[in-house]
């Protein structure tokens, strides 16, 4: 039984492996990924396909990577053929999944803004606001950033986008 | 209404869950809840619909399942107003992806979609088209796309762009129809737009030489001049991050130079004043100002940039090494590590920086950084660098060791010009952190040792030296042992003393007591105590006034519980009692190493292992020792045969990858009974070895060699010298009567019943391998007793056989008495086939008549 599971794991790993092999040397985001301490997520959003026992699995990994890591290291963990970019806010953490050649340094600058523009949004934004509101939050991620690239740079363009998607409410 | 579509809020549920203690409540709440919307779902309830989806996808994010929801966010994207497309669009997005069928149901809401004239749907439509479309999708959907990238509102404009980036990855052959609308959107203002077109421009570069081509030839100015306008623009409060205007626009724009710049060099040119300018204004006090400088090292390290704009790239990265941000640190030695290839030398100067970082206390730093290092090493820099490392392993953290261990030895022997210096250096790293040598490196080392006639002196002195202080050091103590070993009497007498030695003095005893404290010492493993067993037997001739405290030593590991050395302690105590007359040709030093070989070996070791692991199997009875087979012997080629028979057919059960160096001591075990192979040519130049080396003893006359069993020259005339085999003191021995031919196989019984019972004891002759000679005994187990007894044997066809007469017909009973008869077999598949026999035995009880019958198959191997 036990082997079985075993099997099972390495196939989906390897699916994985194939899916990203599939998206090529695109240098795009393959997922991104806010948790918090306990490894609850709060928002995973995925711009490759996996299966929902794949995302489980990733979800878990990338917790194990980044929590327990000493803050004082670099932002930047090898991850599968990938490489997560992550930064800690309070008790939450964004990940970023990037390509390996990727510049390591503009994600951790896109993951300051996206939580700058959920700060402005929620008015000082804290754990509980993602929870209720994770639908807002998915949609400021798809405002923000589209197939993987980014789709908007201006922080205040964004909350207007917002504020007249809410209107059409 | 029905009562449970009402349901909760979703605010509600999300409380429930939250307030729950334990996993089986969350359970419980969360199978009530998609309880409730599962009968919603079949009761096609609309009022809630977008509501029950949205409690879904929170469902979905604790991970449980939820593909009963699908169906209903296709249902939500087909309603008509706003919220219910929103909702619906983001379930789309989270509870599908593009591999499932379902997806292609929505094709056609999403072609509405993006023809709707409420610019936000369009703007949803396009959003879930470029997070999940399929390839067929793409195909489907690229025309409204393409007309939607030429509209005015710049929000449908940019997602227009960045939908059509993933269907171009889905659908290249799309590319050129995006080609011409792309690079007008390099025109546009806004930062939104313009990112999107880049990253498009960007994309159709990759899949296409053509976009490629269009684009440089287009485009470059355009680009030119967003980057000057952006990085010379004033404070821009809408962009603005840590001073500087749109970083991510800088990076986007710097990419997309690279692609075009690639192996151009009038482009590159065309770049070269921005690049410069980019690369020395932009502030670097801040990530954001970072990451465009190392973007923009990047593009300059990717284009045909001038030496000048390559040196101020590598300045940069030199910079960024000594920033206190552990990430800039990082990202900088990563781009060195591919500006190696194109200006090494312009690395090189960074080198004390990089080689502080290997120091650095954050671990992916130091191993990007000793990567880096690695890659840094030539001839002129090599010894420079190796003491930094040597010196830094001292201090370095445990978990570091293994991979600077490596590394340094690598470097070792690589850029090794001189031997001693090799030397040297290796022990340092052998007395620092030899438990992380892997085995090849000390092997190598001791090959490399045993090549250096004049460095063998010094090499063992310094070994000795080294282990007293860092006697904790697994590889240290065994190259020091094999050495000693080897070089003991160098190591006493003082032989060869370098210049730059310090006088030391070592007594015989001295050195004992350094292989005593190997072989006891709590710490050591069986490999290192074997090799101290030898060494010990090989000081004992070298040193005669020792030899009975070794002697002693020795004997003292008779009665180890390690199979291993309690039987070299025997085999070795023999030799010390018996055989002292052979002893000291026994023992004599190892030839010279054949380092080419050995070399060879290194490279097919992994595979070879295998094999011996294979065939590392051991019983004790019926073990035969060849001789130990350290004569001195002039060719060099044996050798190398004796170096691949080592791994192929030895039966050293503790180490295999170490297995090699046993045999280098001088002790083979070949287990020929129960290994089952016929001696190969192997085995056959283990006994030339031998042949040639025993003339040194005059008394050995080598008359007889029994080739078969991998043995060494058995000596019939003689009466002092006793039988080879006695070594052993295993197997029964006749040793009474000198020069009767032992048993070299072990008896059997052939048979066995109730009443009778059958010996079978072998007898060969050496120089007719094929033919047997097998002694039968038969002995009566029953209280009668037998007459007229006839004994029968029937063999394969490629056997003859011949049978003496009996000794008798009459069997006392209870086995006061025995019959023998003498079967001669010719086995003409000698080697190939093992003996096989069929027997019947006929005698009379009181008159009766009676026969027994059976198989013999347990013949021993080899016969």
């Amino acid at each position: 039984m036990y082997y079985d599971i075993n099997i099972k794991a390495r196939r989906k790993t390897h699916q994985l492996f194939l899916s990203c092999a599939l998206s090529g040397d695109d240098e795009m985001i393959r997922f991104i990924l806010l948790q918090n301490r306990q490894g609850k997520t709060r928002l995973a959003k995925y711009y490759i396909p996996l299966e929902d026992s794949e995302k489980h699995k990733v979800e878990y990994e990338v917790h194990r990577l980044v929590v327990n890591r000493d803050p004082k290291y670099t932002n930047f963990v090898e991850f599968r053929t990938h490489k997560v970019i992550y930064r800690r806010y309070a008790g939450l953490f964004f990940s970023m999944c990037v390509d390996i050649t990727d510049n390591e340094l503009a994600y951790l600058e896109c993951i300051h803004l996206f939580v700058e523009i959920l700060d402005h949004f929620f008015s000082n934004v804290c754990e509980l606001d993602l929870v209720f509101n994770f639908h807002k939050v998915y949609l400021i991620l798809d405002e923000f950033i589209l197939a993987g690239e980014i789709q908007e740079t201006s922080k205040r363009a964004i909350i207007e986008r917002m504020g007249e998607l809410e209107k059409q409410e | 209404m029905n009562p449970f579509s009402s349901g909760t809020r979703l605010r509600d549920m999300i409380r429930a869950i939250r307030a729950c203690k334990t996993a089986a409540e969350e359970r419980a709440v969360v199978r009530k809840e998609c309880a409730a919307i599962r009968s919603a779902i079949s009761e096609n309830d609309q009022d809630y619909r977008h509501r029950n989806i949205a409690k879904l996808m929170f469902i979905h994010m604790l991970g449980y399942p939820t593909h009963f929801g699908q169906m209903e966010c296709l249902k939500l994207i087909a309603s008509a107003g706003f919220p219910e497309k929103r909702i619906g669009y983001l379930g789309l997005m989270l509870l599908l992806d593009e591999r499932q069928e379902v997806l292609m149901l929505v094709t056609n809401s999403l072609k509405q979609d993006l023809n709707h004239t409420n610019q936000y749907i369009v703007g949803l439509a396009l959003c879930a088209l470029g997070n999940i479309c399929s390839a067929e999708m793409a195909s489907d959907l690229a025309a409204e796309v393409e007309r939607l990238l030429l509209t005015k509102d710049p929000n449908i404009k940019k997602k227009a762009a960045l939908c059509s980036i993933r269907i171009i990855r889905k659908v290249p052959d799309l590319a050129e129809n995006f080609l011409s609308p792309a690079a007008s959107l390099l025109k546009e203002k806004h930062h939104g737009v313009l990112i999107a077109g880049i990253q498009l421009c960007t994309d159709l570069c990759k899949v296409s030489a053509d976009a490629n081509k269009h684009l440089r030839k287009n485009c470059t100015e355009g680009l030119i001049r967003i980057l000057k306008d952006v990085s010379n623009s004033s404070y821009a409060p809408e962009y603005d991050i840590a001073g500087i205007t749109d970083p991510f626009l800088h990076i986007r724009v710097l990419r997309l130079m690279r692609m075009l710049g690639q192996g151009d060099a009038d482009t590159s040119e065309y770049m070269n004043d921005i690049l410069a300018q980019i690369a020395s204004k932009t502030e670097s006090n801040k990530n954001a100002g970072n990451a465009i400088l190392y973007e923009c090292v990047e593009t300059i390290m990717g284009i045909e940039a001038t030496s000048g704009l390559r040196v101020l790239a590598i300045n940069i990265l030199g910079r960024f090494l000594s920033n206190r941000d552990n990430n800039i640190r990082y990202v900088a030695l990563n781009m060195l590590m591919k500006a190696i290839a194109v200006d090494s030398q312009a690395v090189q100067r960074h080198r004390t920086t990089i080689l502080e970082c290997v120091k650095d206390s954050d671990a992916s730093i130091r191993k990007r950084a000793l990567e880096l290092v690695f890659l840094l090493v030539n001839d002129t820099n090599a010894k420079p660098l190796t003491k930094e490392l040597i010196d830094y392993l001292e201090v370095s953290d445990q978990d570091f060791k293994g991979d600077l261990t490596a590394k340094i030895c690598s470097i070792i022997e690589k850029f090794s010009q001189e031997k001693k210096w090799y030397i040297d250096q290796m022990l340092k790293v052998l007395s620092l952190a030899g438990s992380y040598v892997k085995d090849d490196v000390w092997h190598a080392l001791i090959v490399a040792i045993s090549n250096a006639p004049d460095l063998q002196g010094y090499s063992v002195r310094s070994l000795y030296k080294a282990f007293q202080t860092s006697f904790e050091q697994v590889s240290l103590v065994r190259v020091a042992v094999w050495c000693i070993g080897e070089y003991g009497e160098m190591l006493v007498g003082n032989v060869g003393v370098l210049e730059v030695e310090e006088p030391l003095t070592v007594t015989e005893s001295d050195t004992v007591d350094v292989l005593e404290a190997c072989l006891t010492g709590h710490s050591a493993d069986i490999t290192t105590r074997s090799m101290s067993l030898i060494a010990l037997l090989k000081l004992s001739s070298r040193f005669p006034p020792t030899s009975e405290r070794i002697k002693e030593i020795i004997t003292v590991h008779k009665g180890s519980i390690v199979l291993e050395l309690q039987q070299r302690a025997i085999e070795f105590n023999s030799i010390i009692q018996r055989h002292d007359n052979i002893k000291s040709s026994l023992v004599e030093r190892m030839p010279v190493l054949d380092e080419s070989a050995y070399m060879v070996k290194k490279a097919n070791s992994s595979q070879e292992n295998i094999v011996a692991v294979k065939s590392s199997q051991m019983s004790l009875a019926g073990t035969s020792v060849t001789l130990p087979n350290g004569v001195a012997k002039p060719p060099a080629a044996p050798l190398v045969d004796l170096l691949d028979l080592s791994s192929d057919d030895t039966l050293v059960p503790t180490s295999t990858s170490k297995d090699f160096l046993h045999d280098l001591l001088g002790i083979e075990l070949t287990n020929s009974s129960s290994s089952g192979i016929a001696p190969s040519g192997g085995t056959d130049i283990l006994m030339d070895l031998l042949s040639i080396g025993t003339p040194v003893q005059s008394d050995i006359s080598p008359e007889t060699v029994s080739s078969n069993q991998g043995f060494a020259p058995t000596t019939k005339p003689t009466p002092t010298t006793v039988q080879v085999l006695d070594l052993l003191d295993v197997l029964p021995s006749n040793g009474s009567v000198a020069g009767d031919q032992s048993p070299l196989y072990p008896s059997i019984t052939a048979f066995q019943s109730s009443t009778l019972k059958i010996m079978f004891s072998f007898k060969k002759h050496p120089e007719k391998p094929q033919v047997t000679e097998i002694h039968a005994t038969f002995m009566n187990l029953s209280s009668d007793a037998y007459t007229d007894f006839v004994f029968q044997a029937a063999v394969p066809k490629f056997i003859q056989l011949h049978l003496d007469p009996a000794s008798s017909n009459h069997l006392p009973a209870n086995g006061n008495g025995t019959i023998t008869q003498t079967v001669t077999v010719t086995n003409s598949q000698h080697g190939q086939k093992p003996l096989a026999m069929r027997i019947r035995m006929v005698y009379k009880v009181d008159n009766q008549e009676k026969l027994e019958q059976g198989q013999i198959n347990n013949f021993p191997p080899g016969l």
